[in-house]
């Protein structure tokens, strides 16, 4: 098919201009009639048992509605298992909206008040008295998984959640034969994803129609929709989730939180709208976290810097829950599938341990374990070609797979239909002169000034298909469907279950349907994020909206388009087929002479159906819908390249030059990739050098708000140049394999690789992130 | 976070507000660019039952000239320090370093009798306070008294300020042309608060330095001055070896604080990177 503009257009987000003005409107911009707020009372211990609540004071509180314990809620709403059908061995404890005996980590919500005021439901929390006991804790999944550990849920006898390993070939020949074998062990320390707009919903349930509704701050509304109607035992066809505007998600906006779920049952209860909004102190104690992984890996090579062989140990933990719907295992399953993916090589072992221990939940962010699979295998592969006095490029070029092997299944199981890494690398070098490159950092050197270069070669699993949580036993869609409306005016609505979280998936989507169709994009309206009215689908993560939602446009674009000219065939007394739609009008195919305004064509399909025969095709409200068949992922990649300094006296490190070479098949708007890029990499930038959540050794998070917890920042950040290549996906008529965590998925290891190349005069390897400077001052010996 | 409900008072003039003062004591917290206090409430970290608003007052926003210093009004806000060409003559330390405080939205608040009150320990404005031998003028009901930087700052969030008393000015030697000052701080991002700083003033004459201060910030429980290594400065040229000693001595006597993100020992070392740094930079300016 012709894939004509605005396909392929670098145009502005349609949501942009309403947000500058100061129109969005997100959940917490809601006010409900009769609405009450909620806070909640939180475990200050890592691990305690509650002896008692009392609330006496607390209920005598002004604007006090109501306090609520767990017991008060048995009966409203269920409990659940964060289990995975899938992966059969994963133990999942039961987990309940607020904590009964026993809180399991910092921050597990206990009781919750509900209020006039937000301020007053605090004041009233603050008066609510918890007898707490103490209980040892585990904050370690080393520890965790020693003989003799305390147990995080005793019902379980073992803190061992899961373990799993992939194997290819035979490691340990490999490895003996090998002519070079790298060891290295990896810390991976654990951040979030820090959404600007925290987490937040208001539920409102009418009990005179059994009916809720929810305007929640969420990437997923048919997923909470499904959760709510089980959990709450209400039909699901009275239960609506609406997600307004989303200010960033990043993964941490679409599971169930139990103090989210605990809002919709409370609702219930009193029968009257609730509103809660996660406060930063909250979010840091709630949210869900990532990474911290301590991973094990090593690299085989021949003489000439083939790699023979990749042996990966990878232990991390879920935190003391599997979350719910979609378990905790992604990140350390995404690891040992990924290692080496982009080389070349026969045998490989990778296993897996996931321990629970006494902190708040692990779970998805932008990427789910592809950074740390990158920057282990990236680090490997420089540091052999360190070993071998090979130069890093060469060794690339030389390891990467190469365009005759595919289509082929890498070590770790996954099916690769064509990927660009020559591609890729030869872009990079047209704009990076490496070996000028080498010439100044020579000469910098020689002034004390350390600068490197780092190469980040990734490939990024998007698009999840239906196999993947449809065996696993969740209710999370992986097809997609796009309803259209032709409107008597022209005008053309558009709903999709894709979700727009700021990413400006409405945008691409909306291109795709006026390119499609042949009409201009301002005639296309996207409505998205609400379960009601929108077509089942699994909103926006995991890099899917362009490629799955995009598709079901396509098809539904075609369809609309084909009925258009149906109408007009009839209409005109020609054949559709020599009939065209252009600019928003039916021309004649040949000549391009206009014939019909859409305005025409529609008016006779909505007011005049008569003239058109009864078997002529001529809805005009049409669906498309796409479900990808045998394939687990459409992978993308690219190439990272991070080029800064490092000041051995302070650690500081300052960016020269970031780019990054992207391939994620058809380019829906060029512009919004380069974004969506430009923010992964800051994310990912963020996880090298400033995000880390520090525990004492007591057990305690030391650093839970904006001023200690350290997010990137404009002002320290590189200008972030982005090329395309477009290698467009076979499994889909529109081509395009998702976008939106490749930023992340290769910052860490380019620069991980880059401050290494730096600081080779120095004779160090760090392999810790972040890379704080007092991290770089060790490992320099300075302090 | 939302702040538990508190009362707000606003006098209009210092007699009303010192006389109000001294009838609250310690249920009453002065409100100026409120970008510590608002928080601090927010957080119910402070709970203040009274905020007692002093934005009104006539006279403390104003900066102006006696003969021999500078007098700068208490809530003089850091973009109004920024912006005025009397501060960058007359003190140009504060002109440099006003720039590293935050980013231009807290500046446009926040107020250099805020920092001062507050008594950060990693604030740019109270270290420069001592680098200058600065006075601050505290007025409660019954008058007014100076305290000489020096003995102003007592410890972590600690001033000689009473509950009673509002900090009104701050009174600064004005900077004589022989006057030699160097600023920089070490922060992870701009506008953060630093890991560690240091404000330099002092006389230069030809190359020799006379009565140089080395005011340190981040480093300690209050701004700090680096008294042997100073000492070693006095009357001295700098030379490179000079600069390494004294930056030896900087390092033996700062005693900062661990904390779970900063290590002792990375501050300290960065009090010996900043002095040898900003040192270099003054035997730059003085060859
Ligand atoms: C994001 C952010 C970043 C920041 N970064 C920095 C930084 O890098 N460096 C830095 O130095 N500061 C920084 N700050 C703090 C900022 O400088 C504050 O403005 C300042 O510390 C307090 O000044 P204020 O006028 O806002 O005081 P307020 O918040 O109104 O008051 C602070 C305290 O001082 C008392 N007080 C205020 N004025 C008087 C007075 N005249 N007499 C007696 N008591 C008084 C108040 O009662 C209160 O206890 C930052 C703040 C924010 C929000």
């Amino acid at each position: 098919m012709n894939f004509q503009a605005p396909i392929g257009s670098s145009l502005p987000r349609d949501r942009a201009k309403r947000l500058l003005a100061g129109r969005g409107q997100y959940v917490d911009d809601i006010q409900l009639p009769r609405m009450l707020h909620l806070a909640f009372v939180r475990s200050p211990y890592p691990h305690a048992r509650v002896k008692s609540i009392e609330t006496i004071d607390a209920v005598a509180m002004p604007g006090v509605a109501r306090v609520v314990k767990g017991a008060d809620l048995v009966g409203v709403v269920s409990s659940w298992r964060g289990t995975h059908n899938l992966f059969p061995g994963l133990k999942a404890p039961e987990q309940h909206v607020l904590a009964g005996d026993t809180a399991r980590w910092q921050g597990e919500a206990v009781a919750a008040v509900a209020a006039r005021s937000r301020a007053e439901a605090e004041d009233a929390a603050e008066q609510i008295v918890v007898d707490w006991e103490e209980l040892p804790f585990v904050g370690d999944a080393e520890v965790a998984l020693e003989n003799g550990a305390t147990f995080v849920h005793d019902s379980l006898g073992s803190n061992q959640a899961f373990a799993a390993e992939v194997k290819q070939g035979n490691t340990e020949l490999a490895f003996q034969d090998a002519h070079l074998v790298i060891e290295r062990r990896f810390r991976f320390n654990r951040h979030t994803g820090v959404s600007l707009e925290s987490r937040g919903l208001i539920a409102d349930y009418d009990p005179s129609a059994d009916r809720l509704t929810v305007y929640q701050s969420h990437q997923t509304p048919h997923q909470q929709q499904d959760l709510y109607a089980r959990l709450l035992d209400i039909p699901e066809q009275n239960v609506r989730v609406i997600c307004p505007d989303v200010g960033g998600a990043f993964g941490l906006k679409h599971h169930l939180y139990p103090d989210e779920l605990a809002a919709c049952a409370i609702s219930k209860l009193l029968e009257r709208p609730v509103k809660y909004i996660a406060d930063r102190f909250e979010s840091f104690l709630s949210d869900i976290h990532c990474r911290d992984h301590t991973v094990t890996a090593r690299m085989a090579f021949t003489q000439e810097g083939d790699i023979v062989g990749m042996q990966v140990d990878d232990l991390f933990h879920a935190g003391a829950y599997s979350q719910y719907p979609r378990s905790s295992i992604a990140e350390g399953n995404q690891i040992i599938r990924l290692c080496g993916i982009p080389y070349r090589h026969e045998h490989y072992r990778a296993a897996v341990r996931m321990a629970y221990l006494n902190k708040s939940l692990l779970g998805h962010i932008r990427s789910v374990g592809h950074p740390i699979a990158c920057a282990v295998t990236e680090q490997l592969v420089d540091l052999g070609a360190k070993q071998l006095s090979l130069d890093p490029v060469a060794m690339r070029r030389r390891a990467y797979l190469r365009d005759e092997d595919f289509p082929t299944t890498s070590p770790g199981g996954i099916a690769l239909e064509h990927l660009s890494f020559h591609g890729c690398l030869d872009r990079a070098l047209e704009r990076i002169d490496v070996d000028a490159f080498r010439r100044e950092q020579a000469q910098l050197r020689e002034q004390g000034i350390y600068r490197g270069i780092g190469f980040a070669t990734f490939v990024d699993l998007t698009s999840i298909g239906p196999e993947y949580y449809g065996e696993g036993g969740q209710h999370i869609s992986a097809q997609e469907t796009c309803l259209l409306r032709l409107e008597a005016s022209g005008g053309i609505r558009c709903y999709t279950g894709a979700t727009d979280q700021g990413q400006g998936i409405d945008s691409g989507i909306q291109q795709v349907v006026a390119g499609v169709i042949g009409v201009p994009v301002q005639d296309v309206k996207v409505n998205s994020g609400d379960s009601e009215l929108c077509p089942v689908g699994g909103g926006s993560w995991g890099s899917r909206g362009a490629a799955l939602a995009g598709e079901a446009a396509l098809r539904a674009g075609q369809e609309l388009r084909r009925n258009i000219l149906n109408i007009a065939g009839v209409l005109l007394q020609k054949v559709p087929e020599l009939l065209d739609i252009r600019d928003g009008a039916v021309v004649d195919a040949t000549s391009g002479a206009k014939q019909l305004a859409l305005a025409e064509v529609a008016q006779i399909g909505h007011f005049r159906p008569y003239m058109v025969p009864d078997n002529t095709p001529s809805d005009l409200t049409v669906t498309g819908r796409y479900a990808s068949r045998d394939r687990m992922f459409l992978p993308a990649n690219g190439l990272h390249v991070a080029i800064l300094d490092v000041d051995t006296d302070t650690g500081l490190i300052v960016f020269q030059r970031y780019l990054v070479v992207h391939d994620c098949g058809r380019l829906l708007n060029p512009l919004l990739v380069e974004e969506q890029i430009r923010g992964g990499v800051v994310q990912g930038i963020g996880g090298a050098l400033y995000e880390e959540f520090i525990y004492d050794d007591d057990g305690y998070l030391c650093n839970g708000t904006l001023a200690d917890y350290l997010v990137p920042m404009a002002a320290e950040m590189p200008d972030i140049e982005v090329e395309h290549l477009e290698t467009p996906t076979a499994t889909s008529e529109l081509g395009a394999k998702g976008a939106g965590e490749a930023g992340t998925t290769g910052a860490m290891g380019a620069v991980l690789n880059a401050v290494n190349d730096a600081l080779t005069p120095f004779d160090v390897t760090l392999s810790e992130v972040p890379l704080t400077p007092p991290r770089i001052l060790r490992a320099l010996g300075k302090i | 976070m939302k702040a538990p409900d508190f009362a707000y008072l606003r006098p209009n003039t210092l007699e009303e507000a010192v006389a109000a003062l001294g009838r609250f004591g310690d249920d009453a917290r002065i409100l100026a660019g409120g970008q510590t206090l608002m928080a601090l409430q927010n957080f119910r970290m402070a709970s203040a039952e009274i905020l007692f608003d002093i934005n009104w007052i006539p006279g403390l926003s104003d900066i102006h000239e006696e003969p021999d210093c500078l007098v700068i009004g208490s809530l003089v806000r850091y973009a109004g320090l920024e912006a005025s060409s009397l501060i960058e003559r007359d003190a140009p330390l504060l002109s440099e370093a006003v720039g590293h405080i935050a980013h231009p939205a807290v500046r446009n608040r926040g107020t250099i009798g805020g920092s001062l009150a507050l008594g950060d320990p990693a604030a740019e404005m109270p270290a420069c306070m001592l680098a200058l031998n600065a006075e601050m003028v505290l007025c409660d009901a019954n008058g007014e008294r100076r305290v000489p930087a020096d003995e102003f700052f007592l410890g972590l969030y600690e001033t000689t300020l009473r509950p009673d008393e509002i900090l009104t000015a701050v009174r600064i030697p004005k900077a004589r042309p022989s006057q030699c000052y160097a600023f920089d701080e070490v922060a992870r991002r701009r506008g953060d608060f630093a890991l560690a700083g240091l404000a330099i003033a002092g006389k230069a004459e030809g190359s020799a330095l006379h009565s140089v201060r080395l005011a340190y910030f981040g480093v300690a429980d209050r701004p700090v001055l680096a008294v042997s290594a100073m000492a070693m400065l006095e009357g001295q040229s700098l030379t490179a070896e000079l600069i390494d000693r004294v930056r030896e001595a900087a390092i033996g006597e700062l005693d900062p604080p661990d904390d779970p993100a900063t290590p002792a020992a990375y501050r300290r070392h960065l009090g010996g990177v900043l002095v040898a740094r900003l040192l270099g930079q003054l035997r730059e300016r003085l060859l």
